[in-house]
């Protein structure tokens, strides 16, 4: 039998505001517990929320670079539920009417484009974060994270397999981070996700009871925890059982999903309009000027690295997947001319560095200063690439500059005609059996001639003299 | 020389002169509270901090302000900065706030000195002050009888003469009516004049921060101090307020006062009756219109209050769950347990009550049938007040059905019966409207109220009234003997 699967996705993106949405506390991720924390955060008796207008503007940058409908009017409500780490024992959100209504994102797929519809996206504030493990006996609640804002996207069930939705987040990640919207940071939660998945049989127009995998946060996890989800299903379907609406949590360490507890999700949130906060008004005019500063997205930018550096699409289409990649690159650009040998760099060497440790360039040690130095010395023919490969595994390593590391291991490249040919005078002189078979015919000892020079000088001969040179003195 | 029922103006004048320093003003406020401890209209004193601030105030050459070195009483959900508020529920008995409301820090810039919190109905849940944690308040005018609510021990206080002005909220009526029962003067003014930063929410949408005093014209001058937009309360209204005592002595010749058609007062007390009739002709004699208008919706305004306060209730009480402050019961087995327990040890009968009710009207499958339903007749009711207004400069009622009650004798059996206290006084929160109660008399020798109600943002037109009325009568002069006490 054949089954197609059906899956809509919300996304949870921290905006990057410098405070969070209802009070002025700071939203810097990694303080020490409960330091990031006002009166208003911590839910004392008699405070009020108070609105932080840069979130509703990071919101709306996002509700206008997917084309939707900006509400800019903004009406908040309570959704109301007891949790130790929810401080008012409500969170304040929007329910009836949310700041982006519809709008499309678009996904690679294997058969190509494939446009997602968004329904909706909406302002929250998050809650804090209980800590079950570090104290014997008694949860702990770290209320840093708490009010910090959120814009909940939520896509139709459009997705149609793990693949896509993968792919989806990844869309998704690219434009809130290009669109300074969100630090797009999933390893410290700033981008995570709910898959509302459900399988039928292909043809069945009724969609199938669907589950909820909460609280994703990696693109690995959301291909796996999909797979597991629609395998799980299927069989409980085939085995002729039904598949139960219910919220389920993705275990990475034993690869499966599994139910919540039945209390945790049983809720009636009692929803009802905030009484404590205005209905908050975008004006024309700053609309406008959202309008007026958009930043530069990743298609554009594209077509720029093509147009003003002269990069291959290719090579301009990878650069421009990632914010952070093609901010470094850029940044670089301010520092040296070689554009191609930059990108190709980034692309490769770099790129495979980065992928093995699986961390993004602006966390490692490498600045786009000394990536630049480094481009230059290759381009200027002060080393060789190769040299230029082992010099950078050693500003990778500990974030020398170039030149200081050239300096202090003399790997300045060898071009002085007189010295290089001194050393292939000795090579010959030293291989003349080799010479013999060379000149009989055996042009591949060519390589062997070059190797030895190479040898001899540590490898900071200038290939190309060397090739010069080497080919004029085997001639004689 | 005695400072018992001192208005502002005539404790200005002392100090001014010299006849008592603020210090001295101060010990003698303390002295008369704790002889009249009985009325048990304090729940916390501020006795050493208001003694250490008035002789600072003493050291100043000349007062810069009316309320300078002036004591005040706080309704005792007023956050106060170092100084126990506890709502008068044991689920805040040991809480110690570190701010101070807005309102309360206002008062206090321009000189006046807190010299404690008053007692008050649970979470400003009532209209006897006898659901507090911390007990009964007596009316200073009979022994064992309710001074009203749920700014009870505010009105008691003022109405002894221990202070000559006390802050309160209003959310239905909880300054007017125990102001009506204590025979003093308290205003609720337009919803967003005073900022609710600080002040323990009850109904959000719906409370109101304003002053009970011993005349029109010391409520105008707290009014003054309290009013005013604030950053931190999105509801303030951002606007500027004039001062009230600039306008308070206009002659109210041609004022046009409206009687509400819909308000049957043939079912109440004769002299309840009787008083309004007096005051409708003292209205005449100077100069006033009587005009019968017509609130169509106003009958509705009880149970569109009694969803939609309960309803913000629910939510606002949800963070006394234990966790962060207040009551944690012991010995508990998981969080549920937590919350289970120390909100069931934690708040009291009434307070419950309204939970529930709250929560209920906000339940899926029943929130269109009531809380929206509500909040549309909320609208009309607003309507009404809107149209009516186009023909009258102000409205006059009975503050409240009757007067002061008996302790336990009224709703014991029947919530429902003291709901109706605040008949009168709902509508104007549910408006958004400002509103005052001046003392106009007895009934059955205790104090009797008359409301008047403002249209939007004027309050002055109602101090004013008040205050010719004030100052061509003289029961807002009227004390009690105090001799049970």
């Amino acid at each position: 039998m054949a089954w197609e699967t059906v899956i809509g996705i919300e996304t949870h993106v921290q905006l990057s505001t410098k405070t969070k949405l209802f009070s002025r506390a700071s939203t810097e991720f990694g303080k020490s517990p409960n330091t990031n924390v006002n009166l208003i955060d911590c839910g004392l008796p008699g405070v009020l929320p108070s609105v932080n207008k840069e979130a509703f503007y990071k919101a709306i940058r996002f509700g206008l670079a997917v084309g939707a409908q900006i509400n800019q009017m903004s009406i908040f409500d309570r959704k109301n539920y007891f949790y130790a780490d929810l401080p008012k024992g409500y969170q304040i959100t929007q329910m009836d009417v949310p700041i982006v209504l519809g709008g499309t994102i678009d996904i690679e797929t294997d058969k190509g484009i494939k446009t997602i519809n968004i329904t909706r996206a909406h302002l929250e504030e998050d809650a804090g974060k209980s800590i079950h493990d570090q104290f014997d006996g008694y949860s702990a609640i770290d209320l840093n994270r708490a009010g910090t804002p959120l814009l909940e996207i939520v896509s139709e069930p459009e997705i149609s397999n793990a693949k896509e939705a993968v792919a989806y987040m990844k869309a998704m990640h690219q434009l809130v981070t290009y669109l300074d919207v969100s630090d797009g940071n999933m390893s410290q939660g700033s981008l995570r996700c709910d898959a509302n998945v459900s399988v039928r049989k292909i043809g069945d127009p009724e969609l199938g009871t669907r589950t909820e995998i909460k609280n994703i946060n990696s693109f690995r996890f959301v291909e796996k925890a999909i797979n597991f989800e629609v395998k799980r299903q299927i069989k409980q379907l085939e085995n002729g059982e039904v598949v139960t609406q219910e919220t389920r949590l993705y275990d990475s360490v034993k690869d499966e999903t599994r139910p919540m507890r039945s209390k945790e999700f049983a809720n009636d949130y009692r929803y009802f309009p905030e009484p404590d906060l205005l209905p908050v008004v975008i004006s024309d005019k700053e609309m406008q000027d959202i309008k007026d500063n958009f930043p530069e997205l990743a298609e554009e930018k594209e077509k720029r690295y093509t147009k003003d550096f002269g990069l291959s699409e290719y090579d301009a289409q990878i650069l421009a997947s990632s914010k952070i990649m093609a901010d470094f690159f850029e940044q670089s650009t301010k520092e040296t001319k070689n554009y191609a040998l930059l990108a190709n760099w980034l692309i490769g060497e770099i790129g495979a560095f980065l992928n093995k440790d699986a961390i993004e360039i602006n966390q490692s040690k490498l600045t786009p200063s000394n990536l630049a130095m480094l481009i230059n010395r290759i381009d200027d023919q002060t080393i060789s690439g190769k040299i230029g490969k082992s010099i950078f595994e050693e500003m990778y390593a500990s974030g020398a500059s170039p030149d200081k590391i050239i300096e202090s291991q003399g790997l300045q490249q060898i071009s002085d005609d007189g010295e290089i040919e001194k050393i292939i005078n000795s090579v010959i002189q030293e291989n003349p059996d080799q010479v013999t078979a060379y000149l009989a015919g055996k042009d591949k000892l060519f390589g062997f001639f070059v190797g030895q020079v190479m040898k001899l000088t540590q490898g900071k001969a200038n290939p190309q003299t060397v090739n010069t040179i080497l080919k004029e003195r085997l001639k004689e | 020389m005695s400072i018992q029922f001192k208005t502002i103006r005539e404790l200005r004048e002392m100090l001014d002169k010299k006849a008592i320093s603020s210090e001295e003003l101060t010990n003698e406020t303390h002295k008369l509270a704790e002889n009249l401890k009985d009325l048990n209209c304090f729940v916390t004193m501020n006795k050493d901090a208001s003694i250490e601030k008035s002789k600072i105030i003493d050291q100043a050459d000349k007062a810069d302000s009316v309320l300078s070195g002036i004591p005040l009483a706080q309704k005792d959900l007023f956050c106060t900065e170092g100084l126990r508020t506890t709502c008068s529920s044991k689920i805040l008995s040991n809480f110690i706030p570190p701010y101070t409301a807005t309102a309360v820090k206002k008062l206090e810039s321009a000189g006046s000195i807190t010299i404690g919190k008053t007692n008050m109905d649970e979470f400003a849940m009532g209209s006897s002050n006898e659901t507090s944690y911390f007990g009964n308040v007596h009316n200073p005018w009979k022994k064992g009888y309710v001074p009203g609510g749920s700014s009870g021990g505010s009105a008691a206080a003022v109405a002894a003469g221990i202070v000559p002005a006390a802050t309160g909220t209003d959310t239905g009526g909880s300054i007017r009516q125990p102001a009506a029962h204590c025979g003093i003067t308290g205003i609720k003014p337009t919803y967003g004049r005073v900022s609710r930063w600080g002040m323990i929410a009850f109904a959000s949408s719906l409370d109101q921060a304003g002053p009970l005093a011993r005349s029109a014209e010391d409520c105008a001058i707290l009014l003054n101090e309290m009013s005013g937009h604030d950053s931190k309360d999105t509801t303030s209204l951002d606007i500027e307020c004039t001062d009230l005592l600039d306008t308070i002595n206009q002659p109210i010749k041609g004022l046009k006062i409206g009687i509400v058609k819909e308000f049957d007062l043939g079912d109440l007390d004769s002299e309840v009756q009787n008083r309004f009739e007096d005051s409708k002709k003292l209205y005449e004699t100077l100069g006033a219109e009587f005009i019968e208008i017509s609130l169509p919706n106003i009958s509705a305004s009880v149970p569109t209050y009694y969803s939609i306060a309960p309803a913000e209730c629910s939510s606002n009480l949800s963070r006394f769950d234990g966790v962060r402050f207040g009551h944690r019961a012991e010995n508990t087995e998981d969080l549920n347990d937590l919350y289970i327990k120390s909100r069931s040890e934690g708040f009291g009968d009434e307070v419950k009550r309204r939970i529930l009710i709250g929560t209920y009207a906000l339940s899926a499958g029943y929130y269109d049938a009531y809380y929206k339903k509500a909040q549309q007749v909320r609208r009309l009711i607003k309507n009404d007040f809107e149209s009516a207004f186009k023909s009258v400069d102000l409205m006059m009622t009975p503050t409240s059905p009757g007067t002061a009650f008996a302790f336990g004798s009224k709703g014991a059996q029947n919530p429902i019966e003291l709901y109706l206290e605040d008949l009168f006084t709902i509508s104007s929160n549910l408006a958004g409207l400002p509103a005052i109660s001046i003392p106009h008399g007895k009934v059955n020798s205790l104090p009797a109220g008359l409301q008047l109600i403002g249209n939007f943002l004027r309050e002055d037109q109602i101090l004013n009234a008040a205050h010719i009325f004030q100052k061509n009568s003289e029961f807002h002069l009227d004390k009690p003997s105090m001799e049970e006490f």
